[in-house]
């Protein structure tokens, strides 16, 4: 019948622009995710950058989280987390723990989390601390076998997000020993119960050493929590013994083992692999060596070297052959020769000094020196290596060669096309093809590879011909209706048996259209907030674009520059229509669009408007460097180290800031009037709120008109 | 969306299509993806052979949208009763059964997208305005 024809095919359009839709939002917020990612990498090896080339006095404010682990015995360690002289007051109504610890009592904790109570620190300690011993035993790789009577659980992201992992436990029952679960890293940050999850995966850890797995993330790392806000989250709900906890979970990130291999022919690591993977060479690491796995293994108690070569033009091409770095960047040079896409990505290989080959070496350390606020002469610094940290040993090649192949473990993604490349897109790892997964698994004798890493629409997904498979647990990841969570159930036949769920009530019962919408406007509020904090450079890219003042350029050259600017990679033309709203045929009046896009100012008078932009734009470095330089990590900073952040952070953007701007703002948001600035605060009044958003109604699909 | 990939895969460039404006019939579907599929690689659709084809059905308007009347009639065609609603099975019936049957996964779809939560009605006629503007939210 031709009716039913007209309504069918109109229907499957309309379906299929909702699909385009929804991967056009999906993208806006990878991107964004993945760009917060490259930030966080470039703003760290910006500070290995400072710790080369200052000496020990000037590099006091940030090099302390340089100095991981000062104690490096075992017996010390124990001393300082001993949590016996920690009292439990009488009036404290969360759980109490026994040990050695039982299921019972895992049960009891994951009831209390479920009831929002708090662990108090004597017990988060002590379970810590038992953690860790068990921590140390275990071998990097987990080796284990699936029998007949018994299926395994693989789950993959939580990032915090105790419902989900709650809902795991629901539908699939808790871990035992009839019960094996296999947890791929990333169980913290960005969620708002990284710990709980942490306490739970522990202690159903002890209770069943042989039976519960887990494998490191690259989020299990101090330096990434710092930005994503797992350091947060810990400081804010212990204020008192919050430090002592995050540096026992420092040590406790770096025991935790890099892999799982099931029945010997499956292999689940939490990113991937690359062409040079070797599971012998990774079997033998030293894994607790790597701390943090965007620095390279540290050195106990090494002889120094005492001729250095400070090659500062180079700063992070450090190939095997120049074993004497101090500081190694994350990923080589060596093998980089295809690139992924034809885009300028930034990434971590270009350190900005290595574009300036123009100018000499010694003008450009004396000028971020300056702009760094630390003025030392090029003598002192030279002859200032012999009170070096000894954690700066040299790295040797083999330490290199190990150290890349934990990274791209942990941080790599696949790709469509074969090879094996950088990936500049996160700024770390590797980007492999589906010629290195077959080459890899045959070498191994493997069949499958389960990562996680990257969330997806449906909570897995295959690629590389069925050879590798995502998992990735936390639903709603970007936000509400985004995305469903999915866990593997395997028996011994290896085949894969997916679950997927979405924690919220609400987002269920949304159609498609709905939930598109919800998350899409979701999405174009962030995209707008990248546009607004850059809106100087937006500006100048226009007006390069229109020589002759019109105001207005051709929609092809707004996608271009728009592109030049904020280099997310995104489809600008198919998101024009939902970013600009006019058009004058075909042309876009940029100095009104930019302005259409409202975002609000903030309430403070602000004398240098720049420095405001700034700061927007840097929203997450800003913080990150606020928190290294709160060494008592009180959440207050002096107005001394407030102007030490903000000459770090010109010096790593390459632009003046004058003392002057500094201390306008430094008195504008004393808050408490005390001469301390509140972190917490600071980020909270330039925090980016949406002028134009409209209200949406999910339940009823309905949208409020906009005022 | 199609500048990153120089590939993609043959399902998905009904979606492509059918986003750039054009309601081709299945059949149509079928005889552009024959065109543009090349025996090298199975699956998967170079955006070198896409192109071409695709603009020449943009330019021709070989698969143009269908008119908001046309819709409404075809609906009342189904609504034999001229009730101004239709029941979920009654629908169903159509669509799985007549013209380019659904699966059962589109159909399920389809009802939860278009069925009134209260009544269980399926009421065409405001449907088709509120869903054939572009939903611009």
């Amino acid at each position: 019948m031709r009716a039913a024809v007209l309504i069918q095919r109109w229907y499957r359009q309309y379906v299929a622009r909702l699909e385009m839709r929804r991967r056009c939002t999906w993208n806006i917020f990878q991107s964004i995710e993945y760009a917060g990612e490259q930030d966080q990498i470039k703003l760290y090896s910006f500070f290995g950058f400072l710790m080369d080339h200052f000496t020990p006095a000037s590099r006091n404010l940030i090099s302390h989280i340089f100095r991981e682990n000062e104690i490096c015995r075992d017996s010390e360690w124990e001393r300082y987390f001993c949590y016996k002289g920690i009292e439990v007051p009488d009036n404290y109504t969360g759980p109490h723990l026994t040990f050695p610890i039982t299921f019972c009592g895992v049960s009891k904790l994951v009831e209390a989390f479920k009831q929002k109570q708090q662990l108090h620190a004597r017990y988060v300690l002590q379970i810590l601390g038992e953690t860790w011993r068990l921590l140390r035993i275990l071998p990097n790789i987990n080796y284990v076998s699936v029998c007949h009577t018994k299926d395994i659980t693989i789950c993959g992201d939580l990032h915090g997000q105790l419902e989900d992992l709650l809902l795991i436990f629901y539908k699939n029952g808790l871990p035992s020993s009839e019960k094996p679960y296999v947890f791929n890293g990333d169980f913290v940050d960005r969620g708002k119960n990284s710990l709980e999850i942490l306490l739970i995966l522990f202690g159903f850890l002890l209770v069943y050493p042989n039976d519960v797995h887990l494998n490191r993330g690259n989020h299990e790392d101090h330096i990434v929590n710092l930005r994503y806000g797992f350091t947060k989250e810990i400081l804010g709900k212990y204020r008192v013994h919050g430090k002592k906890i995050l540096k026992l979970l420092q040590k406790i990130f770096s025991w935790l083992p890099v892999a799982t291999v099931i029945n010997e022919k499956v292999l689940v690591v939490h990113g991937g692999i690359s062409d040079s993977t070797d599971l012998n060479i990774i079997a033998k690491v030293d894994r607790h060596r790597y701390v943090s796995v965007l620095r390279p293994p540290k050195m106990v108690r090494q002889a120094l070297n005492d001729n250095k070569t400070v090659d500062c033009r180079n700063g992070d091409a450090g190939g095997p052959e120049e074993g004497r770095r101090r500081v190694r960047s994350l990923t080589d040079h060596s093998s980089a020769t295809a690139q992924r896409s034809n885009l300028p990505r930034r990434s971590l290989h270009n350190l900005p000094i290595s574009n300036q080959s123009s100018c000499s070496v010694e003008d450009e350390l004396k000028k971020r020196r300056r702009l760094a606020g630390f003025d030392q002469s090029y003598r002192e610094m030279k002859t200032s290596d012999s009170d070096s940290d000894p954690e700066f040993g040299e790295t040797t090649e083999k330490d290199g060669n190990e150290w890349k192949q934990i990274v791209d473990l942990l941080w790599s993604d696949p790709m469509p096309q074969n090879g094996c490349i950088l990936n500049e897109v996160r700024g770390g790892g590797r980007y492999w093809g589906p010629d290195v997964t077959e080459e890899v698994l045959g070498r191994h004798n493997l069949q499958l590879l389960i990562r996680s890493h990257e969330c997806k629409q449906d909570g897995y997904e295959f690629c590389h011909n069925h050879r590798v498979l995502t998992i990735f647990s936390a639903s709603n990841y970007y936000e509400v209706g985004s995305n469903r969570g999915a866990y593997i159930r395997m028996g011994p036949d290896l085949v894969p048996h997916f679950i997927q769920y979405q924690a919220s009530r609400t987002c269920r019962e949304l159609t498609l259209r709905q939930s598109v919408g919800w998350t899409e406007r979701s999405a174009l509020r962030a995209l707008r907030e990248q546009l607004f904090v850059h809106k100087s450079d937006l500006i100048s890219a226009f007006q390069e674009c229109d020589p002759n003042h019109t105001g207005l350029i051709s929609l092809r050259n707004w996608a271009s520059a728009t592109e030049s600017v904020l280099k997310l990679g995104l489809p600008w033309r198919v998101l024009r229509s939902q970013l600009v709203s006019r058009t004058q045929q075909g042309m876009v009046d940029y100095q009104q669009w930019i302005r259409e896009l409202s975002i609000t100012e903030p309430k403070l008078e602000v004398s240098d408007t720049s420095i405001l932009e700034t700061m927007y734009k840097n929203h997450s470095n800003l913080e990150t460097i606020f928190r290294i330089i709160d060494t008592d990590h009180s959440g207050l900073i002096s107005f001394e180290e407030f102007r030490q952040t903000w000459k770090l952070l010109s010096s790593h953007l390459e632009m003046e800031i004058s003392d002057k701007a500094i201390a306008d703002l430094a008195q504008s948001i004393d808050f408490n009037k005390d001469g301390s600035i509140d972190i917490n605060e600071f980020m909270e009044a330039f925090r980016l709120v949406d002028l134009s958003a409209h209200t949406w109604q999910p339940e009823t699909g309905a949208v409020a008109s906009p005022v | 969306m199609a500048d990153n990939q120089f590939s993609k895969k043959s399902g998905e460039i009904s979606t492509i299509i059918y986003s750039l404006g054009c309601f081709p019939a299945q059949a149509d579907l079928h005889d552009f993806i024959a065109e543009v599929r090349t025996e090298i690689t199975i699956g998967y659709i170079h955006l070198e052979r896409f192109l071409p084809v695709m603009t020449k059905v943009l330019l021709e308007q070989k698969f143009p949208p269908i008119p908001e009347d046309h819709l409404l009639q075809a609906f009342e065609v189904l609504d034999k009763e001229k009730k101004g609603y239709l029941e979920p099975e009654e629908l169903s019936k159509y669509m799985t059964q007549e013209g380019e049957p659904f699966t059962q996964e589109e159909m399920d779809e389809m009802l939860t997208a278009l069925t009134d939560r209260d009544s269980n009605l399926i009421y065409y006629k405001d449907l088709i305005s509120q869903l054939t503007i572009d939903p611009d939210m």
